[in-house]
């Protein structure tokens, strides 16, 4: 392996703590400050935090490939050989997050501040936002698992505020806390992934050490030559999978998302679209040196991706709900994804993320600037028309939707495509490519098509089919349409990073060489992962890719723009169970939930109460007392009767004495 | 206080801080007992100045203690006492009882200013409880000689007894007499094996009640088992370890405020403190004996704590049952015996006397406001109570073991010795049971989510669905003095847990390298060496990769 130079860098511990002077000033002082001072503190932070992560960005490039900066703050955990520095790593791999968090985060910043202008909480709003801006930086800054693990959860964290932002709802308390445990269900296995590797590397869970060797490569290679190891590759990296399942909103933990969307709309787009969701994505392809090595992980990942990908976009197809359409579009998104890291297409799973983040941001906030303008209104069955009220809106949204779509010119069309690629072609040395997770992919790319065309048709063309009220005062607001323009344009080119390699020009390819070239390294003969270089195949592909998503708008068009099929849902069987989202969540009720409740009642009322406390404590109490009553006869103060009873024991005693002599 | 020194001085020695520490609040009592009974402010005053400045003296032991010293007790003191049964009044402190020391005497004064409204009756015995009950949690955690720590383990008992018995809830005599009844049965016990040792020491010399005296004394195996269950119950019983935990739920939800917070910050730690300080070091063999038993039972608390707390309706009993999940943790540190495993346990010790008494402050203050615990009787009092809400929110946050906060500082280490404790998993039937039970534990990080979150909404969120709930006065300064400090220390805690545990480290590596190898050649005999093998190879070689070793094994 080759040594790579660590570089001290104090512009990240900044990077990190102004947001999280922004969340204290507005959390503590917020109620007391004016909304000027709120705003300035808000976006002053956020907005410094990107100017100083596109310097360290740039003093980044301009280092030798491989090199990275660091910081270590202070020595977090020091207990025996255990540990742990609070560190900070920024890599050709982070800086990438970096900048799309920074970037994308301080747009919808300032989209927030029209969506949230009238709201009493105002301050409240804002110091959650910094604060959900520290914990997702602390996450993707991190050096070592347990940085990570801080972000971690306190994203996690951040989204059960945000999402119960309006707390005196109770269903949207309830949305919170779902999603809070959901997510902690997936922590679990994080943390049990992270303590047998606590004990593998000797006490210390750094990504890469401070020689630029070291860290938790090198205890993986360590672990793939011993016998047995890689079955302990796989379980800590199947463990790291369920975390990322919870974080990232995958079967079998993506119930929370949907029901996320309760939050304002600005936090579904930073959180439960552009950053925090992917959050999963970005810890296997951080952890990339560790996942490659078990097949059996890379092909679970593989599947249960595409799975994902391919129900929730079939979810997708029925709902009315215009955010929750976005929501089951996300968990979708991601599903392609994860895909990626499991066909091995690192590289195209964060270009997917990065896009996505993007073009869903962009599809998220212009949906808030719908529902901001139609008075709160989030059934697309009441829209219609919306061209004529919300032109920039409109545009944006439909540059958006092309994108996601997969059309070219437009980013996700190469960022989807290099991951379609990969499934189709790349392969382990000695295994064939995944043909079932290519076509799975490929079907779910024709339901996006369908379904964002129909979010699309449903809204923004026809005729108007809300109350007339609502209709005269709809408007746009300039404070929310430049960051709908900024995103839009970015959704435009951002896919240039990656042109089709038969191009040569792929940016992020070569961008990411020093983390995931080793995968592909060696050639035909020794590659981890072997790559199909034939320019044909690849364009072929594209085409192939390019019908699918044509035939998915066309028939979009012909369902909901010839105006035959009622908007109203069918009630047919299959369409009942897509809209009742496979049952999934009333399942887990019945599963989980409900036996978990009764559980807990049933050990308290039954066990505690009667078993314990009362057959034990409460029994041995009574026994005692009757024990008492029945020697309370032998103490009847009557001293006739004791003295006769100390003549005869005293004979007995005698007598015993004797005999035993 | 090794031996040589012991018999060369026996008339006085070494530093009178500790026994300030413990004379100081007694005094305070006596003196209160003069001042007239109707003068409530006085007395509240003194009590509390007394606290203050007992405060003040400790922090010495922080600034002053030097961790690199290993079994050394420091500030050691001995006096003659009853010499005519060898019994001395030695004291001494070290890194395992020094954090829990500080805690006391920062609880307390806590404790008086928190309970001025509160008690409103009895004042001056209100506070003289208060001050008595400091003399003796103090004397407990520092007694070096066996006898003298029984008797302040005993006198910790009838302050706690008039606490709960005069200012607390309907059911006060029920709840008093099972504590009084559950510790007593568990602490006579002990009391016959302190006797039983005192007499063996008699063999080697002068019978002694000196903790190091009886550490010197051979025991056979039997005896040690028998000893073992002796001590062990009677600390089990005070931890509260499952299934001896029925006395806990009643006693906090009877006991008044000050009353909850100085049972679960500081009373129950005594239990595994003894465990610790006594139990283990005395008899390892037994220790190796029932560590299957101790680890099942502390993880099957963890999950039945949490379990059984999810059905309270009492916010209080919610609180009094997450602590039986909480010190399960505790025992399952204890029982890794590893430095993040005991170092974790002494560090969740302090954290829980902080977040779970802060809780009980925070339930207090609801309490004094509303007058009831019962859950469905609030509902959406963030709006009227927003600042309320937000330490209520941290502290949980602490409780259910955030990143950041105290609490995740304690459970990660204590889980990290325990997964270290356990693995690689296929070299033993120890290996196996502990994993089991180290990722069972693992899931009280998502128990403890469910039932502290779902108590927060039903309290916090949601519509106000009582009338009176719409004009609850948030919290007044005092009670902000009171919860700050508790906040600080969360994060305080959480971010710098080394601070705590550095000062730790020296007085657990007797236990690691003598009492270990000892529970380990019971507990898990056929990795014993290897394990060692493993050790050295490391100790030789720090880069030496420990992969091979460890799938070798």
């Amino acid at each position: 392996m080759e040594a790579r130079t660590p570089h001290p860098s104090d512009l990240l511990a900044l990077i990190v703590l102004l947001p999280l002077i922004g969340a204290f000033i507005n959390g503590v002082f917020g109620r007391h400050l004016s909304k000027r001072w709120v705003t300035f503190f808000a976006i002053g932070s956020v907005a410094g935090s990107f100017g100083l992560a596109v310097a360290a960005v740039i003093q980044l490039m301009g280092m030798p490939e491989g090199d990275f900066l660091y910081i270590d703050l202070w020595r977090w955990f020091s207990s025996g050989e255990v540990t742990i520095e609070l560190s900070l790593l920024l890599d050709h791999l982070s800086s990438v997050m970096l900048l799309v968090v920074t970037g994308v985060g301080g747009v919808i910043h300032i989209f927030s501040l029209g969506y949230m202008r009238d709201d009493p909480s105002f301050y409240r709003y804002f110091a959650y936002l910094n604060l959900f801006m520290f914990s997702m930086l602390l996450l993707i800054l991190g050096k070592n698992l347990l940085v990570m693990f801080v972000g971690w959860e306190g994203v996690g964290l951040c989204s059960y505020l945000l999402i119960g932002f309006w707390f005196t709802d109770m269903q949207k308390a309830e949305a919170g806390q779902k999603a809070f445990i959901t997510n902690r269900v997936g922590d679990l296995a994080f943390l049990i992934g992270t303590f047998i590797l606590l004990f593998y590397s000797w006490g210390s869970l750094d990504f890469i050490g401070a020689d630029g060797v070291s860290g938790l490569q090198t205890t993986a290679q360590q672990l793939a030559a011993a016998p047995n190891g890689t079955t302990v590759i796989t379980i800590v990296t199947l463990l790291f999978f369920v975390g990322a399942t919870g974080k990232s909103a995958q079967i079998p933990l993506y119930v929370w998302l949907p029901d996320a969307m309760a939050g304002p709309t600005p936090v579904s787009a930073l959180i439960h679209a552009a950053t925090m969701v992917t959050a999963g994505v970005y810890m296997m392809a951080r952890l990339n040196f560790m996942f490659a090595l078990s097949e059996v992980t890379m092909t679970v990942v593989a599947i249960i991706g595409a799975v994902t990908a391919f129900v929730s976009a079939s979810i997708a197809l029925v709902q009315n709900d215009i955010k929750k359409v976005l929501a089951y579009s996300t968990v979708s998104q991601i599903g392609f994804m994860v895909v990626g890291i499991g066909v091995g297409a690192f590289t195209g799973a964060i270009f997917h993320l990065m896009t996505h983040a993007f073009f869903k941001a962009t599809l998220f906030l212009g949906s808030g600037s719908v529902i901001h303008a139609l008075h709160h209104e989030q059934d697309i069955r009441k829209m219609g028309g919306l061209k004529k009220k919300l032109p920039v809106t409109r545009w944006t949204f439909l540059i958006a939707t092309l994108a996601i779509a997969g059309i070219p010119i437009f980013a996700g069309f190469f960022s989807k495509d290099e991951i379609l690629f990969f499934a189709a072609t790349a392969h382990r040395s000695g295994a064939g490519p995944q043909t079932v997770v290519y076509v799975l992919a490929a079907l779910a790319a024709l339901m996006t098509a369908f379904y964002m065309f129909r979010l699309y048709f449903l809204t923004f063309e026809g005729e108007y089919r809300g109350d007339k009220h609502t209709w005269d005062h709809a408007h746009e607001e300039a404070v929310m349409n430049w960051p709908l323009i900024i995103l839009a344009f970015l959704s435009t080119v951002g896919g240039f990073l990656g042109l089709p390699h038969f191009l040569h020009a792929h940016v992020l390819d070569s961008w990411f060489e020093p983390l995931f070239g080793w995968l592909y390294a060696g050639g035909h003969e020794h590659a981890l992962y072997v790559l199909n270089h034939d320019a044909g195949t690849e364009i072929m592909l594209m085409g192939v890719s390019v019908v699918v998503a044509l035939i998915g708008i066309g028939a979009a068009w012909k369902l909901y723009m010839t105006g035959k099929l009622p908007v109203a849902p069918v009630e047919a069987g299959w369409h009942k169970v897509l809209t009742n989202k496979y049952y999934v969540d009333e399942f887990y009720d019945l599963v989980i939930i409900r036996p978990l409740r009764v559980l807990a009642r049933g050990l308290y009322g039954i066990f505690d109460v009667k078993i314990i406390d009362g057959l034990f404590v409460r029994g041995s109490a009574q026994l005692v007392s009757k024990i008492g009553d029945g020697l309370r006869v032998l103490q009847n103060g009557d001293v006739q009767a004791y003295v006769t009873a100390i003549v005869v024991g005293l004979a007995a005693v005698i007598l015993l004495v004797g005999a035993l002599k | 206080m090794d031996m040589a020194t012991t018999l060369a001085n026996p008339e006085s020695s070494g530093s009178i801080l500790l026994a300030a520490l413990i004379v100081l609040p007694t005094l305070g009592a006596i003196l209160l007992a003069f001042v007239p009974k109707e003068q409530k402010a006085a007395h509240r005053g003194i009590g509390a100045t007394i606290a203050f400045l007992v405060f003040g003296l400790s922090i010495p032991l922080v600034t002053g203690f030097d961790a690199t010293q290993a079994f050394q007790p420091q500030w050691a003191m001995d006096l003659g006492w009853v010499d005519a049964i060898g019994a001395r009044f030695t004291l001494g402190i070290d890194g395992i009882s020094l954090w829990i020391v500080v805690l006391t005497t920062f609880l307390t004064p806590i404790i008086l200013i928190g309970a001025q409204k509160a008690i409103e009756h009895r004042v001056r015995e209100f506070v003289i409880s208060m001050l008595v009950l400091e003399s003796a949690m103090i004397g407990t955690l520092v007694a070096t000689d066996l006898l003298l720590f029984y008797l302040f383990w005993e006198m910790m008992l009838i302050p706690m007894y008039l606490l709960i018995g005069i200012w607390g809830g309907k059911n006060r005599l029920y709840a008093t007499v099972k504590f009084v009844v559950y510790t007593v049965v568990g602490s006579l016990l002990m009391l016959v094996g302190i006797i039983y040792l005192y007499v063996k020491t008699g063999d080697t010399g002068p019978a002694s009640f000196a903790f190091d005296r009886v550490l010197a004394v051979p025991l056979s195996h039997t005896e040690q088992l028998w000893l073992f269950a002796a001590f062990a119950l009677a600390f089990c019983i005070k931890v509260p370890l499952f299934p001896f935990h029925t006395w806990l739920p009643d006693a906090h939800t009877e006991a008044p405020t000050a009353g909850s917070v100085v049972l679960a910050g500081i009373l129950l730690k005594m239990g595994t403190y003894g465990l610790l300080r006594f139990a283990v070091p005395l008899f390892p063999e037994a220790m190796g004996e029932f560590s299957p038993l101790i680890l099942i039972l502390s993880v099957v608390g963890i999950a039945y704590g949490a379990l059984v707390a999810y059905a309270q309706r009492d916010v209080k009993k919610l609180v009094a049952y997450s602590s039986v999940s909480h010190l399960g943790f505790v025992m399952l540190g204890i029982v890794a015996m590893n430095y993040q495993g005991l170092e974790g346990a002494i560090l969740q010790m302090v954290n829980h006397g902080i977040s779970t008494g802060a809780l009980f402050l925070l339930v207090g203050i609801v309490y004094e406001r509303r007058h009831t615990r019962e859950i469905t009787d609030y509902g959406g009092i963030a709006a009227s109570m927003p600042v309320f809400a937000t330490v209520f929110l941290i502290v949980t946050l602490s409780s259910i073991g955030l990143p950041g906060t105290n609490g995740f500082a304690g459970e990660f280490l204590i889980l990290s010795g325990a997964f270290k404790d356990a693995l690689p998993v296929t070299s033993g039937s120890w290996p196996l049971l502990s994993t089991i039970m180290a990722t069972v534990a693992v899931t009280g990080v998502v128990l403890g989510a469910i039932y502290m979150l779902s108590m927060v909404r039903r309290v916090f969120f949601g519509p106000i669905t009582h009338e009176v709930n719409k004009n609850l006065k948030d919290m007044s300064l005092r009670e902000h003095l009171v919860l700050q400090p508790l906040i600080i220390l969360i994060f305080v805690i959480g971010l710098f847990p080394t601070l705590f545990t550095s000062q730790m480290t020296a007085s657990v590596k007797p236990l690691i390298d003598n009492v270990r190898p000892v529970v380990m050649s019971v507990r898990d005999p056929e990795r014993l060496e290897k394990r060692f093998e493993a050790n050295n190879h490391g100790a030789s070689d720090p880069t030496a990769p420990r992969v091979a070793t460890s799938t070798q094994e």
